[in-house]
């Protein structure tokens, strides 16, 4: 079953003068479950084709499907509803509200769905558990490292069971263990819930994570690939069927 | 919207006032002081004023009156009423009357030996005046009218003699060149427009606050004022008193319905145009102040909420990210308003009520109000707290508060998500 796809995408930045491409013409599709990793160069388009494809922008050109439903059509409202319930993201940084506890913060998006408390509650908690944070439910934000902070909102971003988690660069803060330490809890996390993963990031060392690299360069696809023979892919539990052969780079 | 998009929307509010508690504490304080200077300084002007009315009101109009229909257009003697009786009568003894009086009340001109002026002449009950208008302590030399029932008259000569004083200003004795004990003439035209006049002894001389009051008004007996105009058991208004000047709808009413239906029944407002024009300014004049003080805070609570708003567009970007909706970000910060603005009016609200019980007994302002006896306002002052004032000074301050908060909501609501998340 084909979770996300999209067909011929394009986004140009005007700034002055010059024209950047942020997308030119990519399409792809991505399956339930899949663990993805965007790689490429600085200004590649990795930011640009998460955004658009969380509804943060709406490309110029080009269609999202997200379980069916187009969403490159949709109003500022919809999208918000869209990230609401089927989309989760981390961020680089500042992931989190200062103001809210680790707990209020993996409770936030929960909060505005209108999940009642106990049951908010009971998930906030478990998930904080799963990630390795358990006992710190009440601090705030900055009483938490950046690791652990990269975890709440990894927690925050799985609560609510949403079909595609973004994560743009999630790791670039941190120091190499933790970076590691992150990458571990999102592989098994995504084997475990079957949650769709689409990750973006430069750091050759936690690309060897995901199953599927994706390389991007200039605001287009320049290469599609299962990692075979990885330590980490061979792990995968659920057989893919490889639809992204189909990829035109 | 749900329920606990609510409460998280309240939750981010409140804590997000108490960032940085300076700015707010500073804000709570402007709020507290400007609504204090609505609550307190309009208690205060109303108290100047309420003296005013009070004595005006008092003086002769009471709360509600009664006239022949055409009375107040033309005040003759042909337009008079018939004394009350009946269910009239017994209106007016209902507890809902704490005091009324009819009078006759015609135009007259008065003569000492020297000269002459025109008054209004009163025939009035001394009891029932004493006991609704006639403030007994204004008396400087001799005494108010007497109090005679119908058989003294009629059978006691002294009470005869005493019956035909006159009470007047002390002005208008200066100015008639004449006082105490001296007699005078009153001539008037009686209800067959024929002139007739009489000779009256003074017997008492009062002063009034109110400007003029003295040089017009001249009381004497009501039945000796009747039977000199012709008129038999008519008056030419009744005067009565409920429990406050300002909403005597109740008693309005209570009159109006046991009225014949030839009688007009009227407030205060309608009798003394001054009056009335003197409350309405002082109202529209409280709304201006009050209007006044906000929009000097406006500037303020608009800065406020637009550095709160700046400070924080990178985490209103995240919660756009995490789909809260623009409507659910401009709720949110105007809760933030609406909670800064009910602290603000909390304390603002308690400290009036506080500095107007500490002088609840009135503070004198001779020193500052020598210029403002001529108006009538008195030396003491007392605050006067109008609940209603207080209720504008609320709503005023929330609805033109969250207006104010629009704008600054509007902006956080529609910042770009991704240009929010990328500011540093
Ligand atoms: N809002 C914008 N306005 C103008 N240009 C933009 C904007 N967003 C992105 N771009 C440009 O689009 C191109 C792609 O940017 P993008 O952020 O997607 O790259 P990236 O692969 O995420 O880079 P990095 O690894 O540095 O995060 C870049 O050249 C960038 O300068
Ligand atoms: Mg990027």
């Amino acid at each position: 079953m084909i979770k996300v796809t999209c067909r011929k995408l394009r986004k140009t930045f005007v700034q002055g003068e010059t024209q950047i491409k942020g997308l030119d013409d990519v399409s792809l599709s991505i399956e339930k479950g899949e663990f993805v990793c965007l790689s490429g160069p600085s200004g590649s388009g990795k930011t640009t084709l998460l955004n658009a494809l969380g509804g943060l922008h709406t490309p110029d050109e080009g269609t999202i499907e997200i379980d069916g439903d187009v969403i490159s059509q949709m109003g500022a409202s919809e999208l918000a509803d869209l990230r609401l319930r089927r989309i989760g993201f981390v961020f680089q940084s500042y992931n989190l509200i200062p103001v809210l506890s680790a707990q209020e913060n993996v409770e936030f998006v929960m909060q505005i769905q209108g999940v009642d408390s106990q049951e908010r509650d009971q998930r906030a908690k478990a998930i904080l558990k799963e990630v390795g944070l358990e006992g710190m439910e009440t601090r705030l934000p900055a009483e938490l490292s950046g690791g652990q902070q990269q975890r709440v909102a990894v927690a925050r971003a799985l609560v609510s069971e949403p079909a595609l988690i973004l994560a743009d660069e999630p790791t670039a803060n941190l120091d190499s263990a933790t970076a590691e330490n992150l990458m571990q809890l999102l592989e098994n996390l995504n084997r475990k819930h079957q949650v769709t993963l689409v990750l973006a990031t430069h750091d050759t060392r936690i690309m060897g994570f995901a199953r599927r690299q994706i390389r991007m360069q200039d605001g287009k696809i320049i290469s599609d690939e299962i990692s075979s023979g990885s330590q980490h892919a061979l792990r995968g539990g659920d057989p893919l069927t490889a639809s992204h052969q189909e990829q035109d780079f | 919207m749900n329920v606990s998009s609510l409460t998280i929307a309240f939750t981010l509010a409140w804590r997000n006032l108490w960032r940085n508690y300076r700015r707010t504490l500073i804000m709570l304080l402007a709020i507290g002081l400007g609504v204090w200077a609505m609550v307190f300084m309009t208690a205060m002007m109303r108290g100047m004023v309420d003296g005013m009315l009070k004595d005006g009101i008092r003086a002769l109009p009471g709360h509600v009156q009664i006239h022949h229909p055409n009375y107040l257009d033309d005040p003759s003697v042909a337009n008079s009423i018939a004394e009350p009786q009946g269910t009239l009568l017994d209106a007016l003894n209902h507890p809902q009357v704490d005091a009324w009086a009819m009078r006759v009340k015609v135009p007259a001109v008065i003569s000492s030996e020297r000269e002459t002026r025109g008054v209004m002449l009163l025939g009035v009950d001394a009891a029932a005046e004493l006991n609704l208008s006639f403030d007994i302590s204004h008396i400087t030399q001799g005494q108010f009218l007497p109090s005679l029932t119908e058989e003294e008259l009629a059978v006691d000569v002294q009470a005869q003699k005493a019956a035909k004083g006159i009470v007047i200003g002390v002005k208008l004795a200066q100015k008639l060149e004449t006082r105490l004990g001296k007699r005078i003439v009153v001539m008037t035209q009686d209800i067959d427009n024929t002139i007739v006049d009489r000779g009256f002894r003074i017997v008492g001389l009062y002063q009034s606050d109110i400007p003029g009051f003295e040089e017009m008004y001249v009381y004497s007996d009501r039945r000796l004022i009747q039977s000199m105009v012709g008129l038999k058991g008519q008056v030419s208004e009744i005067a009565i008193n409920g429990d406050g000047y300002r909403d005597n709808q109740a008693l309005l009413s209570h009159i109006a319905n046991a009225s014949p239906a030839d009688m007009k029944v009227e407030s205060w407002r309608q009798v003394d145009a001054y009056l009335s024009a003197m409350l309405e300014m002082m109202d529209g004049f409280v709304l201006v102040w009050i209007v006044v003080i906000f929009l000097a805070l406006s500037f303020g609570l608009m800065n406020t909420l637009i550095m709160a708003v700046f400070e924080r567009v990178r985490e209103i970007g995240l919660m756009q990210a995490l789909g809260m909706r623009s409507s659910g970000v401009m709720r949110m910060i105007l809760i933030e308003s609406l909670l800064l603005l009910l602290l603000g009016l909390a304390a603002g609200n308690i400290c009036s009520l506080l500095s107007i019980a500490a002088i609840q007994d009135g503070i004198d302002v001779t020193a500052v109000a020598e210029g403002m006896a001529m108006f009538g306002a008195k030396a003491v002052l007392y605050p006067v707290l109008q609940y209603s004032d207080m209720l504008l000074a609320n709503v005023v301050v929330i609805v033109l508060g969250l207006l104010t908060s629009l704008y600054p909501a509007w902006r956080a609501a529609h910042y770009d998500p991704i240009v929010a998340l990328n500011k540093h």
